[in-house]
Order: structure tokens, then C-alpha cells, then sequence
């Protein structure tokens, strides 16, 4: 507990009409750490990230951001105060070129001078970006409107940036370039992060700390090593299989230590 | 010489569809939902400048009225949507057609209870006056309304293209969701895209009582240029210009060169030329789609 929490969530309930998708969520990421919430399909990570970014508003429980209370706050403020959410499934400006849309990250902004000294980190890290400034985004591939996504999110310049799901849909090479860079981001530019996966294999492998969403609850919380190497995990999210049976076949019907 | 007056005073009469089909198209490419009220703006715009300049009612300076008469429009169609619409968030798209289709009519007879509903004319100081160019008699009011209209949508193409606020109002449109991630205001994007309508329909209004007389009804003119907004392809602002050039050159044109006893193809024409551009090309002239890619 040497550094201080940037993301402190407590007891967070979310709702999609009656449906509740968070149950009592409750975690924290620490300045520079990398943290990931790992979860099958519906487990509820995604509305997690909405619901602490402002996109939604949690029915209870509470999101701290550096100390303050955000929850139920306009995302314009909460993005002002320096948290950015990179969404799921790169969601562009697909008609505005892409030194538009990098720009738009920094609409919250308004210090000319490092905006510029940003804009240069960010296609420093993503050179195909500049090569593509003045081409509209919609016209770029799906591992670059990744990158667009992401190098967007950079401009709002974040205490902690929360991406959600950066591998979707990208071929496992892209996905690789893309979890490098993000890496460096996180050592290099000190960006800390709250990264949402259903690659397990690869978000625990740059992550620092861990967390596995079940059914809207968290079920387990660790150091991303020891999450890698834990029975559970390796058989439910990363498909190792344990234990064989005589018959060299796998037990369809494991149970979980958590249940 | 006949034939340059006539395209130029269709041109004039184009230029008023074009810009306010220009106000249809920001609006529905913004919120998604059409403004039908937009011809009462119009209409509203002119009265509310007829009201500050003419000598029967305040009297004011002409070049005071014009930009005082944009900020009362924008005024009202921010507090139209910070008023209303916001709180219609989430509803149909249907029952916000339907209350601004109700805004005109209050709109309409709000008008004829200050202004009266006899038709009256704007007191331009270029009203009347000729450009006299060899045999060619051109009105100095439809050369304004032409030199307005180049400058107003150069001036608009300049807003949306340079500006943080112009490119943010381009980025709310095409994916809200991400505005909203990126801490763009959606909302108040929204309600400052009604203002710019509103101000626009002024200029439209203006403009067109600056050529004719107007009285609450001339907002119906707003169905033409709804049509010309289709015409160009709803959503994109170059398209809706042309579309409303298009309706502005073929109603004189048809009208002059129909054959005895078909005079009123002109009014037909602009509607012709919808059915068969909805036809031959569906997402209108300029049509704007981009798939998303998954």
C-alpha cells in the first residue's frame, strides 16, 4: 500500500432496467499499477467500466477518483478530471480525419503547448497514425482504429485510463502489437490503467494485479502472477486443463472454488 | 436576357430552400430527429426582424435588426431544446416529430397574434433598387440573397472544419457514444447546434421577406425545402443547398418553358424531381453512409 489509489470503487450496484448486472463491486487501482477485470461474456465488465466512467449512473455504492466522489457525475466533468474510458469495439468518428478525432481527445483541454507535445508522444507510439492524419478514420483498418481509440484516449492526458476490451476482434498478432504498446504506455508514460479482457492469457501477462468478474461479482482478487497460476483460473479462463481422468478425458463438470 | 433574370431569381429563390433545408440537415444530423417546425422558424425570423426594423413597429437601424433577429432565433432554439427536448430524451422519434410539427402551429398563430396575419414587407434599404447590366434588369435584393447565402455557408464551412467547437459538433453527430466518452457535452452540443439552426432560419427569413412580402403562413415554404433537404440527401449540408438550387431553378424554368394550359407543373416540379431522385438514387444526391466496421 506504498502508492495511493488513483480508482476506488465500493460496493458498486448497477441496473439495466431490473436487471441487475453489478452486484457490490469492489475494487482499487494504485498510480502506475495495470490493473485487469477478467470475465467471460455478461459477466459484467463492461458495465462496470460504464458505470465508474459516468456513462451510467450505479443505483448505490460509490467511485472515488483521487480521493473525490465522481459517481452519477456527467462524463464531460468526469473526463475533465482525469479519467478517460477507451470503449469497447473502437468507437470512432469515422468521418473525421484522424488528426480530428486525436484532437477531439483533447477537447476537455486547453494548454496548447503540451496538447502539441502530446499529440507527438501519441503518434510516436502509433507512427501508422501520422502516416494516416488526414485520411478519415472510417477508412482505417480494425487494428488501427484500435490504435485511434486508445491514441484518442492519450489526449485527455488521464490519471488512469480504462480501456475496455482492446482485442476485440483483432487477429492475435494485432493483439500482441497492441498489448505491447499498451505495456509501454504503462512503463514508459506512466499511464495507469484499468484493463477489461476475455483474453485472459494476454491481459494477465502485462497486467500487474488482477481481478476475475463472475455474474456481476468479483471472485477473486490478486497479484496477476499468482491469478495466472492459480488452478481456477487456469482451467475456466485460460484453458489449461487440470486433472485428466483415466480415460484421458477432461471433467466436464468442474466446480469452482468459489461456488 | 430574359433567361439570366430568370435563373438568377431562381437561384435567389434556391438559395432561401437551400439554407433552410441547411437548418433541416443540421439538426437531424445532430439529433437525429427532424425539426418540421423549421420553415415557422424561418417565418419567425423574418417577423421577429420586420418587428425590430420596420417603422410601424421599433424602428431600429436595418444592420442592427439583422444581427439582433439571429440572436433572438439562436436564443429560442437553444431554449427549445434545453426546455423540451432534453426532457424528451429517450422517446420515439415520432413524438418528437410530432411536437415540433406542434411548435409550428404555435409558432404560426403566435405570429399572426403579434404581427397580424396580412401579408407585410420587410423595409430593406435595398428594396426595389435594379442592377441594370446592358439589357439584363437584375433586383439588388436577389444579388444579396445569393452573395448572403456564399457567404454564410462558407462562413459555416469554415466553423465546422477549423473549429474545436464546429469539429466537436461533427464528432457528436456521427457517434454520440464516443463524444460522450471523449467528455464532449453532448447535450449542450445539441442545444448549440439548435441555436446555429435557429440563427440560420433567421437569415433564411430575412432574406426571403427581403425579396416578397411574408405572413405566418409562409412557413409552409418549409415542405419545399424539406424537399430539397431530401433531394441533397438528408444529412449532408452541401447536398441540401443544391437540392434547394435544384427546386429554386426548376419552378421558374418549368413554369416559363410548360406548354399552354400546364402551367402548374412548376408546382409540381420540385416534387417530381424528389420522386424521381428517391428513386434513382434513395440516400438522395449526397448521400453520407459509412458502415461501421466490426
Amino acid at each position: 500500500m506504498s502508492a495511493t489509489a488513483v480508482l476506488r470503487v465500493d460496493n458498486l450496484e448497477s441496473y439495466y432496467g431490473p436487471i441487475q448486472a453489478i452486484r457490490g463491486v469492489s475494487l482499487e487501482v494504485r498510480e502506475g499499477q495495470l490493473v485487469t477485470v477478467l470475465g467471460a461474456n455478461g459477466a459484467g465488465k463492461t458495465t462496470l467500466l460504464k458505470t465508474i466512467s459516468g456513462v451510467m449512473d450505479p443505483e448505490k455504492g460509490t467511485v472515488k477518483l483521487e480521493g473525490t466522489e465522481i459517481q452519477g457525475n456527467e462524463p464531460d466533468r468526469i473526463v475533465a478530471r482525469g479519467m478517460v474510458h477507451v470503449p469497447e469495439g473502437r468507437e470512432i468518428f469515422p468521418l473525421l480525419t484522424v488528426a480530428e478525432n486525436i484532437a477531439m481527445g483533447a477537447y476537455t483541454r486547453s494548454d496548447k503547448a503540451a496538447i502539441n507535445a502530446d499529440e507527438e508522444m501519441v503518434y510516436s507510439y502509433f507512427p501508422i497514425l501520422k502516416e494516416r492524419m488526414t485520411q478519415a478514420a472510417g477508412t482505417l483498418s480494425g487494428g488501427q482504429q484500435q490504435m485511434l481509440a486508445i491514441g484518442r484516449g492519450l489526449m485527455a492526458k488521464p490519471h488512469i485510463m480504462l480501456l475496455d476490451e482492446p482485442s476485440l476482434g483483432l487477429s492475435p498478432l494485432l493483439t500482441e502489437e497492441i498489448f505491447d504498446i499498451i505495456r509501454r504506455l504503462n512503463t514508459e508514460q506512466h499511464v495507469t490503467m484499468m484493463l477489461v479482457e476475455q483474453n485472459a492469457a494476454v491481459a494477465l501477462d502485462v497486467a500487474t494485479y488482477g481481478y476475475v468478474m463472475e455474474l456481476g461479482r468479483i471472485v477473486m482478487a490478486d497479484e496477476a502472477a499468482t491469478l495466472a497460476a492459480s488452478k481456477d483460473v487456469q482451467e475456466f479462463y485460460l484453458g489449461i486443463s487440470q486433472d485428466e481422468n483415466q480415460r484421458g478425458q477432461r471433467r466436464w463438470k468442474q466446480r469452482k472454488t468459489w461456488r | 436576357m430574359d433567361f439570366v433574370q430568370l435563373i438568377v431569381s431562381g437561384l435567389a429563390n434556391g438559395c432561401v430552400y437551400g439554407l433552410i433545408a441547411l437548418g433541416f440537415v443540421l439538426i437531424y444530423k445532430a439529433t437525429e430527429a427532424v425539426n418540421f417546425a423549421q420553415g415557422d422558424f424561418m417565418m419567425i425570423g423574418a417577423f421577429v426582424c420586420l418587428g425590430l426594423t420596420n417603422a410601424d413597429f421599433m424602428g431600429l437601424n436595418f444592420w442592427l435588426a439583422v444581427p439582433l433577429a439571429m440572436v433572438i432565433m439562436a436564443a429560442l432554439g437553444y431554449l427549445f431544446d434545453w426546455g423540451v427536448l432534453r426532457h424528451m430524451f429517450g422517446q420515439s422519434q415520432v413524438s418528437i416529430v410530432i411536437l415540433t410539427i406542434a411548435l409550428g402551429f404555435i409558432l404560426r398563430f403566435a405570429a399572426g397574434t403579434i404581427w397580424s396575419h396580412e401579408p407585410v414587407s420587410l423595409e430593406t434599404p435595398f428594396a426595389g433598387q435594379d442592377l441594370r447590366f446592358g439589357g439584363v434588369v437584375l433586383g439588388i435584393d436577389e444579388i444579396a440573397i445569393i452573395v448572403v447565402t456564399v457567404v454564410l455557408t462558407g462562413s459555416l464551412f469554415v466553423f465546422f472544419s477549423k473549429t474545436k467547437l464546429g469539429v466537436a459538433m461533427q464528432a457528436a453527430s456521427q457517434n454520440q457514444l464516443a463524444a460522450y466518452y471523449m467528455g464532449i457535452p453532448v447535450k449542450r452540443i445539441q442545444s448549440l447546434v439548435w441555436a446555429l439552426s435557429g440563427a440560420v432560419a433567421a437569415v433564411a427569413g430575412i432574406l426571403f421577406a427581403s425579396k416578397g412580402a411574408i405572413d405566418p403562413s409562409s412557413g409552409l415554404l418549409g415542405i419545399k425545402a424539406f424537399a430539397a433537404a431530401a433531394i441533397g440527401g438528408f444529412g449532408s449540408l452541401p447536398g441540401a443547398l443544391v437540392g434547394g438550387l435544384i427546386i429554386g431553378l426548376v419552378e421558374p424554368l418549368s413554369a416559363r418553358f410548360a406548354p399552354d394550359g400546364f402551367a402548374g407543373i412548376a408546382r409540381i416540379a420540385p416534387y417530381a424531381i424528389l420522386l424521381i431522385v428517391l428513386i434513382f438514387r434513395p440516400g438522395g444526391i449526397f448521400s453520407q453512409t459509412q458502415k461501421k466496421k466490426v
